[in-house]
């Protein structure tokens, strides 16, 4: 059994986006914060901070979650998966970050990142989605500017374009 | 906006769970999905002196087909359950209660039985297990103790689990070829439910119906002959409460209409 006191400062290690990074993190620290703040990570944005707003949404061993609700300790020995993983290294943007900008999905990208991420996960496990699926996926989402509609249909041409 | 410090340990056997759960009592938690005690531990609404995280705890990741019931272990998340190939078939009203439990995302980590320990008395699962009368397997150092849904949801986030316990698993019993309904009103797709009303159609034409969202706990009730008229007096008998969201007179008013319409859809797919 793994106990941490929470006086400990153990180091948590963890595979970013395909890199193996590590750094230290007291129990009570949010896996919202070890990315940012520890890791420097900071594509991951920070909203409400108790699970409403999905700014936060990571994926852990694939799966999107709330980054924000789930502590960093948790993650040690885990595959996290952020925005920052979505472009290519020469900065071309991946097919779904392309139907958002073609489809303005986004105004201030607050929100965009965690929105990205649930969809990485959702349209891979439901690759031919209902627009009322893709609806049902983001109302885990707020946005509070450019609104809806332009990200439905994002998720929509990304997903007609998809093989 | 952050958690004030705490001990943490991750138990690998659930036997190691209900040892620290003897040791710390009621200053430990239990940390399954977190989807509700995270919140409330970065809003600092509690403090434990010790958080106890069973979600790798491997014996109780899995969900258990014993014949009359379905068991549910205590680390199996929400959207595991809704994608058990034989939820529609044998749990209808848990199939057609789920999609309703909060969003994609937090139905990834989100557990069945950490909702139903919650007891927040405007949930579907709490709801679905009082309706379907399944049961709570409560396990400490002491020993395990089975109790049913009607027993161990008392009040508002209160119920019967002394603070040594684990809730180990939940029971649902088969409800196979049962014609179920479940509707619920809600501010926003996925947020907590004003009203939420579950019903079940039994093979003698009576209709049990449980409400959420307008007592401390859901309430449940056969109903035979006219639906309309036994809802409309039972809304009255409730009162119901009122809140940020929506008024007791709102929530009695939401239960009328929902009431009937969803015995309506546990009658036609009966």
């Amino acid at each position: 059994m793994r106990r941490v006191d929470r006086n400990d400062r153990p180091r948590v290690t963890l595979m970013l986006n395909g890199k193996r990074l590590s750094a230290e993190a007291e129990p009570r620290m949010l896996l919202s914060d070890f990315l940012r703040h520890a890791l420097g990570a900071t594509g991951t944005h920070v909203g409400c901070e108790h699970g409403i707003c999905g700014c936060c949404t990571v994926l852990i061993d694939g799966v999107a979650q709330r980054s924000c609700l789930t502590l960093a300790v948790q993650a040690e020995g885990r595959e996290v998966t952020t925005v920052e993983s979505l472009a290519a290294a020469d900065g071309a943007l991946n097919p779904l970050q392309q139907a958002f900008r073609n489809n303005h999905a986004l105004q201030c990208g607050f929100c965009t990142p965690g929105i990205l991420m649930s969809f990485t996960d959702y349209l891979r496990r439901n690759p031919k989605p209902s627009t009322e699926q893709i609806r049902d996926v983001l109302s885990g989402h707020i946005c509070r500017c450019t609104g809806y509609a332009g990200i439905v249909k994002a998720v929509e041409e990304a997903a007609k374009s998809a093989p | 906006m952050k958690p004030r410090p705490f001990d943490y340990a991750q138990p690998d056997t659930a036997a190691e769970a209900v040892a620290l759960l003897a040791e710390y009592g009621d200053a430990a938690r239990v940390l399954a999905g977190g989807q509700s005690l995270v919140p409330m531990l970065n809003l600092r609404l509690i403090d434990p002196d010790m958080l106890i995280d069973i979600s790798q705890v491997k014996e109780l990741g899995a969900i258990c087909d014993l014949g009359d019931v379905i068991e549910i272990g205590a680390a199996v998340t929400q959207n595991k359950l809704l994608a058990w190939p034989q939820l529609k078939q044998k749990l209808p009203l848990v199939a057609a209660a789920l999609p309703y439990v909060g969003h994609f995302q937090t139905r990834n980590k989100g557990t069945v039985c950490g909702s139903i320990a919650h007891a927040d008395p405007s949930s579907e699962l709490p709801l679905a297990l009082a309706v379907s009368h399944g049961e709570v397997v409560l396990r400490s150092a002491r020993g395990e103790r089975v109790l049913p849904a009607s027993e161990f949801q008392q009040d508002m986030l209160t119920t019967a689990r002394e603070a040594d316990e684990l809730v180990a698993a939940v029971r649902f019993p088969v409800m196979a070829g049962q014609g179920v309904g479940f509707h619920e009103v809600a501010r926003r797709h996925g947020d907590f439910a004003i009203i939420a009303v579950a019903a079940a159609a039994a093979k003698d034409n009576t209709i049990r119906v449980g409400v959420g969202g307008i007592a401390g706990r859901p309430m449940v009730r056969d109903i035979h002959g006219d639906a309309a008229g036994a809802i409309g007096a039972w809304a009255e008998e409730l009162e119901g409460y009122e809140d940020l969201h929506a008024s007791a007179a709102l929530r009695r008013d939401l239960f009328r209409k929902l009431g009937p319409h969803v015995i309506a859809q546990a009658k036609g797919k009966a």
